[in-house]
């Protein structure tokens, strides 16, 4: 069973490029047709381990191996999701300073850097669209954003600040409902 | 010394690494590049640039490299350069193993947790201002070093944007780019 385990995180942690969310169709396939857990109990898994912080891969897969077997079910699938990854970038690691002195290496990684920032600024885009901020709801993301960015402040304190705000303004309306 | 950092920064980074491998970045970026000095903010940006193409989540991808670099940049070995991946790396699941035990014993009661829910109010509009912040903190002059680079970064914005390119295809076709243009 924990050989299983390992060997089928393994399989996803290996074959899942992108990470996160890229892994879910995956997971799921996995775990739903080992009969594991059924496709409802899955569905609050993922809504939990989406809640938590850290990767998001390595939390549903601590969370269906200690569903499965307890605490060694847990690690023994951590393991395996992690391990591929793991080994592939360590691998570069070792390599790639040899790799970046070579100069068409550094010509594809010149072009490679800006292409890298609009990926990124594009699920920033996606996201605020999603979220359809209106209004002051929209301050919080430029609020943040600028904090961190113009003013050097740890996204730590914008995380928890945000958590708290969350957190009194539920308590202050509930309170104007009573 | 080297390692107790490494295991510290990451463990922290795994605590409060919220919504998502790309809301991690800014976080990750101020520890390594801006705080500790671990690697160069055009690494950092070859590091994700790799991540896309490469199986694994940015979290874990930048821990095992981070700790590579960071340990050899400190003038040790190979060898002691392993460890520090193997430590960066598990120092940032850690938390997850953690919280996920705590949480499996009552799990449908963190679900419906007001308190819960009611943080998510700040954190989801939040995590945009973080993946923004990870994106301006990249717009720097070590990534963007010519005309040509705002031109790329424009191309692959509205390609993945606006035509909904595959991230791996954006990433492949702009290598070949640069192979030409530089």
């Amino acid at each position: 069973m924990y050989w299983t385990l390992f060997l089928t995180f393994f399989k996803i942690g290996a074959f899942t490029i992108g990470g996160g969310y890229a892994m879910l169709p995956l997971i799921q396939r996995e775990v739903v047709g080992h009969g594991w857990m059924d496709e409802k109990e899955f569905i609050d898994l993922f809504a939990v381990a989406q809640s938590l912080p850290g990767a998001f891969a390595i939390n549903i897969s601590i969370f269906i191996g200690y569903r499965l077997r307890k605490i060694p079910g847990a690690i023994v699938s951590m393991f395996g999701s992690v391990l591929p990854s793991f080994v592939i970038i360590l691998s570069i690691a070792l390599f790639f300073t040899q790799f970046t002195e070579n100069s068409w290496v550094e010509k594809a990684f010149k072009a490679l850097r800006p292409a890298t920032v609009a990926l990124i600024a594009v699920p920033c885009l996606v996201t605020a669209m999603k979220l359809k901020l209106k209004g002051a709801v929209f301050l919080i993301p430029l609020i943040s954003a600028v904090l961190i960015w113009l003013f050097g402040v740890s996204p730590v304190y914008v995380i928890l600040a945000a958590a708290l705000g969350g957190i009194l303004y539920d308590l202050r309306m509930n309170r104007r409902l009573k | 010394m080297i390692y107790w950092q490494l295991f510290f920064v990451y463990f922290k980074i795994g605590l409060f690494g919220f919504g998502g491998g790309y809301a991690m970045l800014s976080l990750i970026q101020r520890e390594a590049v801006d705080n500790y000095h671990w690697v160069t903010s055009q690494e950092f940006t070859d590091i994700v640039a790799v991540s896309q193409m490469t199986p694994g989540p940015i979290a874990i991808n930048s821990a095992t490299y981070v700790g590579f670099t960071a340990v050899q940049n400190a003038g040790y070995s190979h060898t002691m350069g392993i460890w520090g991946s193997v430590i960066a790396t598990v120092a940032v699941c850690l938390p997850s193993l953690f919280l996920v035990l705590l949480i499996s014993v009552s799990y449908a009661k963190f679900r419906s947790n007001r308190y819960v829910a009611a943080a998510f109010l700040g954190l989801r509009p939040a995590t945009v201002g973080l993946i923004a912040a990870a994106a301006l903190m990249l717009m720097n002059s070590e990534n963007f070093i010519d005309y040509k680079s705002i031109l790329i970064f424009i191309a692959a914005f509205m390609a993945t944007w606006k035509f909904k390119v595959h991230p791996i295809l954006t990433i492949l076709i702009a290598s070949l780019v640069g192979l030409i243009i530089y």
